[in-house]
C-alpha cells in the first residue's frame, strides 16, 4: 500500500477559491445562494466556500447550511451504515440556488441520496453541485457542476481527503498499488 | 445493533448514539413532509400478544414515518386463541417474508426466546415483556429528560448528576426496571420509592437506591419524579390495604405536588389512573412532561427501527 499526495493545502485553497468565483459567475452574485454541505468534510469545505464569497464580494452573507442524507441512501440494507447527522438548513430553501459541496465525487450515488432529501425539504429554484475531487466510476447519470480536481482513480485505489477542522491538516492523498 | 431486548444490555456509548439519533429523527417532524425513505421495501411486524394502545400506535407511527410496510397482530381473534404457540406464530409470519419482529407479550423473556433461539432470523424488538423491560419506554423517558434539561444542547450527553425518583408499584412495573438500568447507565442516581410490598425482595441486582417515605424523597428535590401506574391487571393479592390508601401514601396528591419544587419533573409512562397515582393538577401542569414522553416516543422508536434493521455498529 503506498500512499501519494495529490493536492497539499495551498493546492485544495486554491481549487476552493476558484470554485467560490465559478459559483458567482454562474449565479451573477451571491443573491438566492444557499450552500449545504454533505457530512462530514462536504461541510468544512461547504462553510470554506462560504467564507471566499464573502471576501470576493463584500457584505453578502451566504447562508451555509447541513444536508445529512443517511435516510436517504439505497445502500442501506447492504452496508453498516455510518450514524444519522442533524441536517440544518439556515433558511427556507424554495426558489433558492441551492450548492451542494461534497469532498469525493465517485459512483454519485451520495449526491442521488441528497437531491432526494432536498425534495423533502422544500423546491429550490436550481440545484448545483460542487466537489473538491472528481474521482470517475459513476455509477448514475450525476456530475459535478464545479470540481476541484479531476482525479483518474482504479476502483482499487482510495482517495482520502484530510482536512484541518477533521483531521489536523489539509491534503488529498491517493491510497493503494500503483 | 441486531435486536432490542433489555435496556440493561445497552451501553452508555451505545445508548447516547440511539438518543442522539432519535434527535435527528425529531428534527424531521417540523418538516412538511415528515415521511423518510430509509426503510422502504421493509416489512415489520409488529406482535401484541398484550392489550397496549399507545406503544403499538407509536411503533406503528414510527415504522411508517420511515417508510416500512407495517403488519399489526394482536394476539386477540388470532390463531394464538386456537392455542398457537410463540414459535408457531412467528415462525409462520417471519415465513411471510418479515425483516423485522417487534414484539409485546405477557410472559417475561418472550422476546429473548424469539431472538435467541434460532426460531427466526431477523431483529427482534422487545415492546414489553411481563414484568421484565420495556427498553423503549426507559429510551424516550431518558430522551424526554435529556431534552428538559439539556434543551438544544442534548447531543452526546449523558445525564450524569441528574436525580430520578421513580415512585409506586415497582415490582410489577417493566417501565421501572428498564428505567432503573438505563438512566444509571447513563449517570443518573435514581431511587425507587413504593411501599415494602411493592419493592423487589433480592435488591442486590438493582444499581439503585431504594425508600418507603415519598415525602421525604421529595424534600430532597429530585430533578424528576416518575409516577408508575398501579397495575391492577397483575395484582393478585393484596399489596395495599386498599387505593386510596395508597394513594394518600405514595400517589402524587394534589398537596404533595404543591409542597413539592417547582423544579421537579413529573413523568408518567401512561396510562394514567387520574386520582391514584397521580392527581390531575400534577398531570397537565407545566412541569408534567407526560405527553412530550408520548410525542418523543415515535422518535426514539424511528432511531431503534433503523438501528436494528440498518445493523448500524455504532448503534
Amino acid at each position: 500500500m503506498t500512499a501519494r499526495t495529490l493536492l497539499q493545502a495551498a493546492d485544495i485553497q486554491r481549487a476552493l477559491t476558484r470554485i467560490a468565483h465559478e459559483i458567482l459567475e454562474s449565479n451573477r452574485g451571491a443573491g438566492d445562494l444557499v450552500i449545504l454541505g454533505i457530512p462530514t468534510r462536504g461541510v468544512f469545505l461547504a462553510q470554506r466556500i462560504a467564507g471566499i464569497i464573502s471576501n470576493i464580494e463584500p457584505g453578502s452573507q451566504v447562508p451555509v447550511g447541513v444536508l445529512d442524507v443517511t435516510m436517504y441512501r439505497d445502500d442501506l440494507s447492504d452496508n453498516p451504515t455510518r450514524s444519522t447527522s442533524p441536517s440544518h438548513l439556515p433558511v427556507n430553501i424554495d426558489g433558492a440556488t441551492v450548492v451542494l459541496v461534497d469532498d469525493v465525487l465517485y459512483s454519485g450515488r451520495t449526491v442521488r441520496a441528497a437531491l432526494d432529501a432536498l425534495t423533502d425539504m422544500g423546491r429550490p429554484a436550481v440545484v448545483r453541485l460542487a466537489v473538491l475531487v472528481d474521482r470517475g466510476h459513476r455509477e448514475l447519470p450525476i456530475r459535478a457542476d464545479y470540481v476541484g480536481k479531476n482525479l483518474p482513480t482504479s476502483h482499487s485505489e482510495r482517495i482520502n481527503v484530510r482536512l484541518v477542522e477533521t483531521d489536523g491538516d489539509d491534503l488529498v492523498e491517493i491510497v493503494g498499488e500503483r | 445493533m441486531r435486536h432490542l431486548l433489555s435496556a440493561a444490555d445497552l451501553s452508555r456509548e451505545t445508548a447516547i448514539a440511539l438518543l442522539d439519533s432519535a434527535e435527528v429523527m425529531a428534527e424531521t417532524a417540523d418538516r412538511p413532509h415528515k415521511k423518510l425513505p430509509a426503510l422502504r421495501g421493509r416489512t415489520i411486524v409488529n406482535l401484541f400478544f398484550e392489550d397496549s394502545t399507545r406503544t403499538r400506535i407509536s411503533f406503528e407511527a414510527a415504522q411508517k414515518r420511515l417508510s416500512a410496510d407495517v403488519i399489526n397482530f394482536a394476539a386477540k381473534g388470532s390463531s394464538v386463541s386456537k392455542g398457537e404457540s410463540l414459535k408457531d406464530t412467528a415462525q409462520t409470519l417471519t415465513a411471510m417474508g418479515v425483516d423485522a419482529v417487534v414484539i409485546r407479550h405477557g410472559s417475561s423473556g418472550a422476546p429473548h426466546l424469539l431472538a435467541n433461539r434460532g426460531w427466526i432470523d431477523v431483529p427482534v424488538v422487545n415492546a414489553g415483556d411481563g414484568t421484565h423491560e420495556h427498553p423503549t419506554q426507559a429510551l424516550l423517558d431518558a430522551f424526554t429528560l435529556r431534552r428538559r434539561v439539556y434543551g438544544h444542547d442534548s447531543r452526546c450527553r449523558g445525564l450524569d448528576g441528574l436525580r430520578v425518583a421513580i415512585v409506586g408499584d415497582v415490582s410489577h412495573s417493566r417501565v421501572a426496571r428498564s428505567n432503573a438500568w438505563l438512566l444509571t447507565t447513563l449517570g443518573a442516581t435514581v431511587t425507587l420509592v413504593g411501599p415494602p410490598t411493592l419493592l423487589p425482595h433480592d435488591r442486590s441486582a438493582f444499581p439503585v437506591n431504594f425508600a418507603t417515605n415519598l415525602d421525604d424523597v421529595l424534600r430532597e428535590s429530585p430533578d424528576a419524579v416518575m409516577m408508575l401506574r398501579i397495575q391492577k391487571e397483575r395484582m393478585h393479592s393484596a399489596f395495599f390495604p386498599n387505593e386510596r390508601e395508597f394513594g394518600l401514601t405514595w400517589g402524587l396528591t394534589a398537596e404533595r405536588f404543591a409542597a413539592m419544587s417547582p423544579h421537579t419533573l413529573v413523568m408518567h409512562p401512561g396510562p394514567m389512573n387520574r386520582g391514584l397515582e397521580i392527581c390531575s393538577v400534577a398531570a397537565d401542569s407545566p412541569q408534567s412532561t407526560i405527553l412530550d414522553q408520548v410525542a418523543n416516543g415515535v422518535f426514539v422508536r424511528m432511531a431503534v427501527m433503523f438501528a436494528v434493521l440498518t445493523g448500524n455498529e455504532d448503534v
